[in-house]
């Protein structure tokens, strides 16, 4: 490794990558700790065990630092190959965990592939958009980067893990500043604007008000001549779509789906059942207050009230014990690392490394987004992890491969031409 | 631009959460007091409850263990409720109410099933109780009565009221609140400080230890033993002398106030208010509405004071300067004033009579021509008036003593204000003579039994009084509140206070309480006859006379002031003066001599007055 390389590293990002999975561990200590006596030799507490994750990592680090940033470009294909067979290969050799299959099994250790398959499929998309060829405006191109994206999201869903698949939203990003027409945008914004609706009010009133809506519009254009039937195409979509989500929420989704959808959009308020995750979790972020109540002082925390709490919703423990002060400044830090990213990413002159960090930003930010919301109870429980934060091994060894290889690919950008 | 949006996205997220998060750890109070009723469980320990002795040392009151049979609602395992029941003698009825109210209330804390089993049951139910999981029993104090005597005194303790759960951050339900009496009185230095222990607590309900190291956690401080003024002995006498009649005795040492017996007719004993029983016992004695066991006469029944209110007629008459003790003032059968030959009647004696015969018979026409001459001694009768009432009230009548007891009447004593309010002064006007009743204690004055004793005290102290009170000691320290320990001065010089010892001496040596006497004992006292209405239907109709009573013994350095009002006892040496006798008898030599008073007090009843207003029928007074 070059000395201008070591030089050329962003230490921005990774002074807040540093502090992330710092507080972390901090708040996973406190939220799984057992006995007072602090032993970094009994691996059956969740906290040793992350902390060996944690310094495993930092081999990880240095391995992406020490490889030569072409290597990135040129092998992402083949390492995508790999990250789907391994994904495919669970079906055969994985392990089941509380029902889900999506973990080899390597004695006590699990490794859980589809963590890393986010880094391989924005190596391979990004490989695949910065081709001479490609552009990304014409049809069959648009399609091919789809599949890249869809492929391992539909091997993800049947293990089951529909949490993880709904990750590749994130690719959008990437897509998007590429120069993804804006038409997708509105449509994806729209059908999320529409499904909530449908969910909140009945189809037929919402599709009654959009038909007012637009006749109000025609009414106003008529001078202008506008095309009927655009106009009457488009109602007959949003009236089939409106009914059709009713009719899959109603009949096709299971009652837990219902639930937790019902529980976001104030529908359905039982806090015993399904809605006792969120219900906790608010409670315990709810007695922080401003300040907290201090490292290991939580009482919701210590009582293990909120479940999974060192996992996808330690940001509960951040809000109990640090309080909004600490909550904020958590928030404040994902905010600025996304930032920062986008900024890295601009400034790449290589569209393969751009492509690559704005799938970081995207796949970094989805995250954030889901598990934060659905921690304060914004947004229907879907279980992925708060990244460098929650506890797990994979979701740990993702992320840090994820982010590292586009500082290492920032890094080198100096010697690009 | 394209990236803007994706700046626009991310910062609006951040926005989003961090909204989220005010709304949650900071707008919305409601998470923080949820967090702690579902992470941490409060205990409670608490402390005995002080014990209660009387003067002699004699212990009144302590606590007994009692036994409450909880649930907790989740806890519930399929059981055996025929057993149980019966065990409990319990309808299945009411077990099954009980069982709902309790889940209703809240399935995860304890209810109460049955409260308050005694010793014996809880001896029994012990071994079977582990059958039936998700029952257990919670130990309590309960109040164990040593007398029978002075309930109006002691007072009892129950359950604490929503009310003042609200009020007092410090009881929280199902606590044990002193409600009358010393109980209430005293309830703080009784209760003690209970103890409180945090535990922190896991989703399942478990204890996962102390929270925060037991640095909120408190120890019970044990509740102080009081010493309290009575005097059993003198108590349970005066109790026994006031079988089958109604009204009040107060007793008093006059050198510091101390309450030696408060005695109510009809009362009820103690340890009827106590447990399981008191529920039913306690309605029971409040729906009777004609006897009033729980009214304490002693305190807060207000009655003419008739005669004995004489005495202080006398006084002020002194010290205003409007007679002396030789100038006598004749009688025939009444008081003559007026134009139109009005008369305030007397009874038959010799005469003419100065002030300490004037005591002695009881003259109705001395103390009438002392009270004009008061109140006409100054320019107007509204200064009078105002003058006279101001000595009066000097005496502790008609305002609230300051005692230490929880309830208590003002009496009356009335100024110029309410006769110019009576009469509608100035469109008319009133004179002296409108309001001579009050020369004879009659007409709008009205005392309680506690404060015509104060009065007696004061005037056996010639001239002071120390303001009467029930605590003489908290464990084991004397009082030193100065509200009981300084003395209040009336307004009537101490020179004036012999003539009326004297007189109130010849009332037992020649007077209307001469047949009270007692062997080797100077008792100064004076007898009370006190006119008294009721309505009947809406009819003002009249009732046989009070008998009223006054006392204190020995005449020089006097031990015992003594008040006594029987209900409708016709006039004051037939009942209230043969019980002062005895009672000041029995206090000063512990024994008694007028067996023949005691006999005759034991065997006569009141009842049958007390039955004539309600009979329906016609009836005569005074017979």
């Amino acid at each position: 490794m070059a000395r201008s390389s070591i030089a050329a590293i962003d230490w921005i990002t990774v002074l807040i990558f540093i502090v992330l999975v710092g507080f972390g561990w901090g708040n996973i200590y406190s939220a799984s700790y057992e006995t007072a006596t602090f032993s970094f030799t009994d691996l059956s507490q969740v906290y040793v065990k992350q902390a060996y994750w944690i310094l495993l990592s930092i081999v990880l680090i240095i391995i992406t630092q020490a490889i030569e940033a072409k290597f990135y470009e040129r092998f992402a294909g083949l390492i995508y190959v790999i990250s789907i067979l391994s994904l495919l290969g669970l079906f055969v050799l994985g392990k089941n965990i509380n029902g889900a299959t999506s973990w080899y099994a390597f004695g006590p250790v699990g490794l859980q592939p589809s963590e890393f398959a986010k880094a391989c499929t924005a190596l391979a998309l990004a490989k695949f958009l910065s081709d001479m060829q490609t552009n990304i405006n014409r049809i069959n191109h648009q399609l091919k980067a789809f599949l890249i994206i869809a492929l391992p999201a539909l091997v993800i869903i049947p293990q089951p893990d529909p949490g993880s698949a709904l990750v590749y939203a994130a690719f959008f990003f990437p897509l998007y500043r590429e120069g993804l027409a804006a038409i997708y945008l509105i449509i994806g914004a729209s059908t999320a604007v529409l499904f909530i609706l449908t969910l909140l009010f009945n189809p037929l009133w919402v599709v009654l008000s959009i038909a007012a809506i637009m006749l109000f519009i025609l009414i106003k254009k008529r001078k202008q001549k506008p095309k009927y039937s655009r106009y009457l195409l488009t109602i007959l979509v949003i009236g089939g779509f409106c009914f059709s989500v009713n009719y899959i929420f109603n009949h096709v989704f299971e009652q837990r789906h219902r639930d937790r959808f019902n529980i976001v959009l104030g529908k359905e308020v039982d806090s015993k059942g399904i809605g006792y995750n969120t219900n906790q979790s608010e409670i315990a972020i709810g007695s922080g207050g401003w300040i907290g109540k201090g490292w290991k002082e939580g009482t919701q925390t210590k009582g293990g009230f909120v479940p999974e709490q060192h996992t996808d919703y330690i940001f509960s423990t951040v809000g109990e014990e640090w309080g909004f002060l600490g909550a904020t400044i958590v928030v404040a830090l994902f905010v600025l690392l996304l930032i920062r990213l986008i900024h890295l990413a601009e400034r790449q002159k290589s569209q393969f490394s751009r492509v690559y960090g704005y799938s970081v930003v995207g796949i970094l930010f989805i995250h954030f987004a889901i598990n934060v919301g659905m921690v304060t109870g914004l947004m229907p429980t879907i279980g992925i992890p708060l990244p460098f934060f929650s506890y797990g091994g994979s979701g740990l060894w993702g992320f840090t491969l994820l982010l590292f290889i586009f500082i290492k690919l920032d890094a080198n950008r100096v010697n690009e031409w | 631009m394209r990236k803007l949006l994706l700046y626009l996205i991310i910062i609006t997220t951040g926005v989003v959460f961090v909204s989220r998060l005010f709304y949650l750890q900071i707008y919305n109070t409601s998470f923080a007091s949820l967090s702690e009723d579902n992470a941490i469980k409060v205990i409670y320990d608490y402390p005995q409850r002080g014990a209660i002795y009387d003067r002699n040392g004699k212990l009144l009151v302590t606590n007994q263990p009692s036994y409450d049979v909880m649930v907790i609602p989740r806890e519930l395992k399929p059981f055996d409720t025929l057993e149980f029941c019966s065990i409990l003698k319990i309808s299945k009825e009411k077990l099954v109410k009980q069982l709902n109210k309790a889940r209703i209330y809240s399935p995860r804390v304890p209810s109460i099933i049955i409260p308050q089993l005694t010793k014996d049951e809880y001896a029994y139910l012990q071994e079977k109780m582990r059958k039936f999981e998700g029952f257990y029993i919670q130990k309590r104090s309960l109040r164990d009565y040593q007398t029978t005597l002075a309930a109006n005194v002691l007072g009892y303790i129950g359950e604490v009221n929503e009310r003042l759960i609200a009020k007092n951050p410090y009881y929280i339900s199902g606590d044990l609140i002193g409600i009358d009496g010393v109980e209430k009185q005293y309830e703080k230095e009784l209760r003690g400080v209970k103890g409180v222990k945090r535990i922190q607590k896991d989703r399942f309900n478990r204890d996962i230890g102390p929270y925060k190291n037991r640095k909120f956690d408190t120890l019970p401080v044990n509740g102080k033993d009081l010493t309290i003024t009575l005097d059993t002995k003198l108590q349970a006498y005066g109790q026994k002398l006031m079988q089958n009649k109604r009204g009040g005795i107060v007793a008093l040492e006059p050198s510091s106030g101390e309450i030696l017996a408060l005695i109510t007719a009809p009362t009820y004993k103690p340890e009827l208010l106590v447990g399981r029983k008191r529920s039913p016992n306690f309605t029971r004695l409040y729906y009777d509405t004609i006897a009033k066991p729980l009214f304490d006469r002693g305190v807060s029944g207000e009655y003419p004071p008739g005669s004995p209110f004489k005495t202080i007629n006398a006084l002020i008459g002194l010290q205003e300067g409007v007679i002396d003790t030789q100038e006598s003032v004749s009688c025939s059968m009444g008081y003559y004033y007026g134009s139109r030959g009005r008369k305030l009647g007397c009874h038959a004696h010799y005469g003419p009579l100065s002030m300490i015969p004037g005591i002695a018979n009881s003259c109705n026409a001395y103390f009438a021509t002392v009270y004009r001459r008061i109140i006409e001694k100054y320019d107007t009768p509204q200064e009078g008036m105002d003058r006279w009432s101001k000595h009066v009230k000097s005496f502790g009548l008609g305002k609230f003593l300051g005692n230490d007891l929880p309830v208590g009447k003002r009496g009356k004593v009335p100024t110029s204000k309410l006769y110019n309010r009576m009469y509608k002064y100035p469109t008319y006007k009133w004179y002296s003579t409108a309001t001579l009743s009050n020369a004879i204690g009659q007409g709008e004055v009205l005392t309680t039994p506690i404060q015509l004793a104060n009065m007696t005290a004061a005037i056996a102290n010639r001239g002071h009084y120390y303001t009467p009170h029930i605590i003489k000691a908290i464990d084991g320290k004397p009082i030193e509140n100065e509200n009981y320990t300084v003395a209040k001065v009336t307004t009537i010089n101490k020179e004036h206070f012999e003539p009326v010892v004297e007189g109130m001496r010849e009332v037992y040596t020649k007077g209307t309480a001469a047949f009270l006497q007692v062997e080797g004992i100077d008792i100064c006292g004076k007898t009370g006859t006190a006119e008294n209405f009721t309505k009947i239907n809406g009819v003002r109709t009249q009732l046989t006379d009070h008998s009223v009573f006054v006392a204190f013994a020995p005449k020089d350095n006097p031990k015992i002031a003594i008040a006594v009002f029987v209900e409708n006892g016709y006039w004051g040496a037939r009942y209230a003066g043969r019980m002062a006798s005895l009672m000041i008898e029995k206090y000063l030599k512990d024994s008694i001599s007028r067996t023949d008073l005691e006999e005759w007090l034991l065997t006569h009843s009141l009842e049958e007055e007390y039955a004539k207003p309600h009979s329906g029928e016609p009836f005569k007074i005074n017979q």
